[in-house]
């Protein structure tokens, strides 16, 4: 297991989460995809701290609590998204503005 | 060599294959399974990085909390049972042509990097990281905190079921928090 082949992997899936992001069509899946993005991040952070010695662990820790939060507010955002138009497909989000 | 070709095939199969799964299944619901088995074949890869308190914490927040959110996101806001999700051919391409070059240009500068200077260190312990999270990441840990109460409170005021009585008295302070009206 080498530096290397960790971030290809990360760099993997973050690629993998932009392909989500992008077909995707439903709001909570494009939550899934940004929790691939977000893992490969995190990924990066401790195979740098494992090779080099970099202050990944508490950065990884910090991250997880962004993205936990990141996911409670956009769920709830997807829940009143449905309410209002009885479905999470996000062409109906075209009148959004700003 | 060898031993990157199977970190190669154990990579694939940890995360490689589920994170795919996670982009491709149809089923939203199998979607976020997926994601719980992409999550903890990253907390191996932390484990296997010396990392077993984030092996730990990845299990129980990401594993045993955002999944079961999302399991329930998703299974709130599913119109009929079984429903797939369609996705569209111009778009799969599209997205397929953003990941490969994303992937092409991010792979290419790190395949071209010299890492020779990397070299496996002894990672901080437990104890260092709770010392260094309540010492020198002090400021950091507390907004973090705050951050997470903020979460909680605007998670609970966004999907907070509205007064269905239409005669309801409004807030006092002139908020008008009715279906319809957040901004």
């Amino acid at each position: 297991m080498t530096l290397r082949a960790l971030l290809l992997v990360a760099t993997a899936l973050f690629s993998l989460g932009i392909y989500g992001l992008v077909t995707r069509r439903q709001a909570v899946a494009l939550l899934l995809s940004i929790e691939v993005m977000a893992n490969a991040a995190n990924l990066v952070f401790v195979a740098f701290a494992r090779y080099g010695g970099a202050p990944g662990h508490p950065l990884v820790l910090f991250a997880l609590a962004i993205t936990v939060a990141e996911v409670a507010v956009g769920l709830a955002l997807v829940l009143l998204f449905y309410r209002r138009h009885g479905d999470t497909l996000l062409e109906m989000a075209s009148e959004a503005k700003g | 060599m060898t031993a990157e070709l199977g970190f190669g095939i154990l990579a694939f199969f940890l995360v490689g294959f589920p994170a795919l799964r996670v982009v491709t299944s149809k089923d939203l619901v199998r979607a976020v399974l997926w994601l719980a088995v992409t999550l903890l074949g990253t907390a191996v890869l932390y484990a296997l990085l010396h990392a077993p308190f984030l092996a730990g914490v990845q299990v129980l927040t990401y594993v045993g909390g955002v999944v079961t959110l999302m399991v329930f996101g998703v299974m709130v806001t599913r119109k009929h049972e079984g429903t797939t999700v369609a996705i569209d051919g111009a778009n799969r391409v599209r997205g397929a042509v953003l990941a490969l070059a994303f992937f092409g240009v991010v792979a290419s500068a790190i395949v071209r990097t010299d890492l020779s200077s990397f070299t496996p260190v002894e990672t901080p312990s437990t104890q260092d990281l709770a010392m260094a999270l309540l010492d020198r990441y002090l400021i950091a840990f507390e907004v973090a905190s705050v951050l997470l109460l903020a979460a909680i409170i605007s998670a609970v005021v966004l999907a907070r079921r509205r007064d269905p009585s239409p005669d309801a008295v409004e807030p006092a302070d002139g908020v008008n928090l009715r279906e319809g009206s957040v901004p």
